[in-house]
Parts: structure tokens; C-alpha cells; sequence
């Protein structure tokens, strides 16, 4: 058996992952297998995104397998598609958070504290159409500060809605 | 342009006081924006981040924090020129490696930052001396809200700040501080702590940032999580582990002192001697010796007077510094930089005190008496 990724040398690692159900088994030679960084099982996440990071073109048999035929997700204003997004983790532009926003959730969820904002927020935000996202938005994280017991925050928020209020 | 004429004398740099700067060298906040509707930096093509570049340039130099400000692009740098800055830790050794479309703007102080089309449009950075985080965070978030005076940035009210990497997406934020630990290296702790820290969600680094070494016993500490909390509160968790691992340091400063003073006074005496006497040295060997040095000044065996010298020795030592300031900007193998390293170290060694002898006694003694 040889490596799926160089293709020349034998296999000796053998990596087998559950993704939603779907088996995806992997065969390494040692030194990919170093370079990509699979010594520890927790480390890394998707067999997929190993084999498209790996430059090892098409023909992997776990990407055949996929119904090639569907269109994939694509950003309408910078082409990125969603294979290009899971290579190299990077997104396109900022529409693409919009784009592939269903597979976004769960990466976020690995990756942060959360999947809500709740930093700094444009003032030019407060001010214009989108008065009423923000009110929502700051209405939800008193609610959160609010089931947390963290009422410092919570009052924080608070005069951050009443400013907002009365200056409308 | 000549960029070491603007640049702050590193003799000057390295005066510069914070709180806890025996072990923090700094403090630094970064965040990153971008503009709506063009493509991330990475995805667009050059034409994309020139107009980016040529939109967000004036903007930057227009906010009055940055006032006689330097704005350069990178392709009017050479080479040497962008390792300077590299290795004064204002831009990235990836933004570096870029050309036309990207560059910076840094204002007289080298408290602010800001560099165009790195991974981002926009990677704006406040730095300060010693432990300082709230007060950076205070500084970039004012610059910040100049500049969405003058500039609209892509923001979703569910995602926060869009950035070209999911992992910066929300406040964009990354605080960091860059501590010398070398109580802890000694005494065997330091990956006891990495890993303590680490699980606190925080990421350890070497010198220059992601996948360097930690040369010099230097650590980097920041955040990974940008999402679901506030800056506020990251600033304020960083803070306090920070706290801790100073304290540790310090303890563990202490023992070593009390415990196996022998040990220390041989770590410094050694690295002075050879410093002093070397004819050529790597950049690596450098670093390491020079920062038993600045532990030989903390403990007390060097005097107080050494630190800026160490520390102004730790950055002219660097590549680019040694050629742009001893061999007027002519480039040197790596041999000759070699040699230019230990004729600076030894003619800048030969005025300082050489460390202090400790009076161990016989065995028994348990540690030096007080160093006069």
C-alpha cells in the first residue's frame, strides 16, 4: 500500500476517522504523516482537509466518492467555492461568511468561546438602518449576561440599549 | 527613504520602562479589519490590493494618533529595510515577504502600527513597554474608532468583525506579551507551564511569532479565541494568567538563587566570559548567552546600569541591525556577520562591570552573601 499523499512511499500510518456517519480511512508514509502533523488523533480534524492541504490532485478515493455532479457552494462575489474554503482555510471575502455559512457553525464552534459576537460594535451601526440588528443583538447578550449572573455586564449592556434608545 | 533615520535609536528603544519589565519585554494588541465587497488580501489579485492599499493609506495617516507618521509601501523597501522592522517586531515576517499592494504605517513613538494587506486589509497594532495590556488595548481601540469615522469595515451582527481567517473572526483581537522566562527554563518548569497555559486557551510562541523558537528564553502569550467574548474579558483573562506566570518566574528566580546560586553565578559568569572574548558567534548563541546576562542583571549579579545595554545588544546583534548600523548597509555573508556580531559584543562588553564573584564559602553555605 502507498501513501496517499506522495505517492511513492510505503503507507505505514493508518488513520481512520467517523465524520457524520462516514467512515474516511486514510494510509500515510511516516514523513507525511510527520509533515502534516498526525501524532495525535485530537490534533487535526477532517481526513479531507489533510488530502486537499496535501496537494495530492484529484483521484483520492474519498473525494470520488462524493456525487460530484451536485454543485458545490460558491461565493457570488469572489468565486471562492467551498473545496478552495476547506484546502486552505481561509475565506475569500467578506460575503463568504455568508456563502458557507451552514458549514460555519460547526467550525466555530470548535475553534472560539462561542458562535456570537460580542466585541466592539461599529458605531456607525447604532446610527443608521441597522439600529434595529443592533438592539436585537445587544437584547440577546443582556439576556445571556443576564442567565449567567454576570450583571456587571448586564448593566453594561443595559445603558448600552437605553444610549442607543434615546438617541433614535 | 532611509527607514533607520526614522526608526527611535535602538539605545533609545531600549530605555523604555514598563510595569514588570524585569519580565515582560511588552505588551501588544492587534486587531484586525477589512473593507466590504473586495476580495481578503490572499484571494484578491493585485489590482484589488493596490486600490485597498491607495484607499486605506491616506485614512490611516489621517487619524491624529498618527501624526508624522511613516506610510510606505513595501515595494519600496529593500530587503534589509523590511528585516528591520521584523526584527523591532512591527510588522510580520509574512507581511515582510510582501510587495506592491501592501505596506505600513507607524507613527513616531513605535507605539502604533498599522500594516496594510497582511492576511487582512487591516492589521492595526498598539505596542507598549513592560506589562501593559489594558492600556494597548486602549490605545488601538481609540485608533480603531478614528478610523470608522473615515473607513466602513465588513461587520456582521452575528459574526463581528469578517476577517480572511475564521480563527480571528468576531473582535479580531490578538493580545499578546512577550516575557523572558529564563527562571523557568533553568529550573525545568517552563513546559509544565506552556502546558498549564495552553489549556487556559491561550497559545505560547517563540520569538517571532507562529512556528518560531523560543530564542533567548523569550515566550510569546496570546489569545487563540477571538468569538463569543468580549475584548474586555480576553484582555482580562491574559492578564491575569500573565500574573501568575510572572509569579512563577519570580519564584522561581528566587530558588535558583537560593538553592543553586553556584548554578546561576556559572550561567552568567560564563556567558559574560564568552561574549566578551568571542571572535565569532551565531545569532543563536548570541541570544541565548545575552539573555543569562539580563537574568545576571535582574539577580543582582550584574549591575542595574547593564539592562539597557543587554537589552540594546539583543537587538543590534539581530541581521539587518548589525548591517544597517556597522557595515553602512553592505550586505555581509553569513561568516562576516558572524565576526561583526562578536567584535560589537566585545568592544560594547568591554565597558561594562564584569559580574560579581558570590562568596560561597565552604559547602555548606547556602547561598552568596549580599552582592554589594
Amino acid at each position: 500500500m502507498v501513501c496517499q499523499i506522495c505517492k511513492q512511499k510505503d503507507a505505514t500510518v493508518h488513520l481512520t476517522q467517523i465524520v457524520e456517519d462516514e467512515m474516511k480511512k486514510l494510509d500515510l508514509c511516516e514523513s507525511c504523516a510527520k509533515q502534516k502533523g498526525v501524532n495525535d488523533p485530537t490534533g487535526f480534524s477532517l481526513a479531507e482537509l489533510l488530502l486537499g492541504a496535501g496537494g495530492g490532485e484529484a483521484e483520492v478515493p474519498v473525494e470520488a466518492k462524493a456525487s460530484g455532479a451536485v454543485a458545490e457552494p460558491k461565493c457570488a462575489r469572489c468565486g471562492m467555492t467551498q473545496t478552495e474554503f476547506k484546502k486552505n482555510g481561509r475565506m475569500g471575502c467578506s460575503d463568504c461568511y455568508g456563502t458557507f455559512s451552514d458549514s460555519l457553525e460547526g467550525l466555530l464552534k470548535g475553534m472560539h468561546k462561542g458562535t456570537a459576537h460580542r466585541g466592539k460594535i461599529p458605531a456607525s451601526l447604532r446610527t443608521t438602518l441597522d439600529q434595529k440588528a443592533t438592539l436585537d443583538l445587544l437584547s440577546a447578550r443582556l439576556q445571556a449576561a443576564i442567565a449567567s449572573e454576570d450583571f456587571e455586564q448586564a448593566a453594561r449592556v443595559r445603558d448600552e440599549i437605553k444610549a442607543i434608545k434615546s438617541a433614535a | 527613504m532611509n527607514l533607520l533615520e526614522f526608526l527611535t535609536p535602538s539605545a533609545e528603544v531600549c530605555r523604555r520602562t514598563g510595569p514588570h519589565d524585569k519580565i515582560v519585554y511588552s505588551s501588544r494588541v492587534r486587531l484586525a479589519r477589512n473593507l466590504p465587497e473586495v476580495p481578503f488580501p490572499g484571494h484578491g489579485k493585485k489590482a484589488d490590493r493596490v486600490r485597498v492599499y491607495d484607499q486605506l493609506l491616506p485614512a490611516i495617516q489621517s487619524v491624529p494618533a498618527m501624526g508624522g507618521a511613516l506610510g510606505e509601501s513595501l515595494e519600496r523597501l529593500t530587503p534589509s529595510d523590511k528585516q528591520l522592522l521584523v526584527e523591532r517586531h512591527l510588522i510580520s515576517r509574512e507581511h515582510a515577504a510582501k510587495g506592491a499592494g501592501s505596506g505600513f504605517v507607524l507613527n513616531r513613538e513605535e507605539s502604533l502600527c498599522v500594516m496594510v494587506n497582511e492576511e487582512d486589509h487591516l492589521r492595526m497594532q498598539a505596542l507598549r513597554p513592560g506589562l501593559q495590556l489594558r492600556e494597548a488595548w486602549e490605545a488601538i481601540d481609540a485608533f480603531d474608532t478614528a478610523l470608522q469615522e473615515r473607513v466602513q469595515f465588513a461587520f456582521s451582527p452575528q459574526y463581528g468583525y469578517l476577517t480572511a481567517c475564521p480563527t480571528n473572526l468576531g473582535t479580531g483581537i490578538r493580545v499578546s506579551a512577550m516575557l523572558h522566562l529564563p527562571g523557568l527554563v533553568l529550573s525545568e518548569q517552563v513546559s509544565q507551564i506552556i502546558q498549564a497555559v495552553n489549556k487556559l486557551g491561550l497559545a505560547v510562541r517563540g520569538l517571532y511569532g507562529e512556528g518560531t523558537e523560543a530564542l533567548g528564553n523569550i515566550f510569546q502569550v496570546s489569545n487563540q479565541m477571538t468569538l463569543g467574548e468580549s475584548e474586555n474579558e480576553i484582555v482580562e483573562r491574559i492578564n491575569k494568567v500573565l500574573q501568575q506566570v510572572i509569579e512563577h518566574e519570580e519564584n522561581a528566580r528566587a530558588m535558583l538563587l537560593e538553592k543553586k546560586a553556584r548554578v546561576v553565578f556559572n550561567h552568567v559568569g560564563r556567558a559574560f566570559g564568552i561574549l566578551s572574548h568571542a571572535h565569532t558567534i551565531s545569532s543563536k548563541e548570541t541570544m541565548n548567552l545575552l539573555s543569562r546576562l539580563r537574568l545576571g542583571v535582574d539577580l543582582g549579579i550584574l549591575p542595574p546600569a547593564a539592562r539597557p545595554s543587554v537589552d540594546e545588544l539583543l537587538l543590534l546583534t539581530q541581521p539587518a541591525h548589525l548591517q544597517a548600523l556597522f557595515t553602512k548597509g553592505e550586505k555581509l555573508s553569513a561568516e562576516e556577520r558572524d565576526s561583526t556580531r562578536a567584535d560589537v559584543l566585545r568592544e560594547r562588553l568591554r565597558s561594562m562591570d564584569r559580574p560579581a564573584h558570590a562568596g560561597f564559602g565552604a559547602r555548606s553555605t547556602p547561598g552568596p552573601d549580599p552582592i554589594p
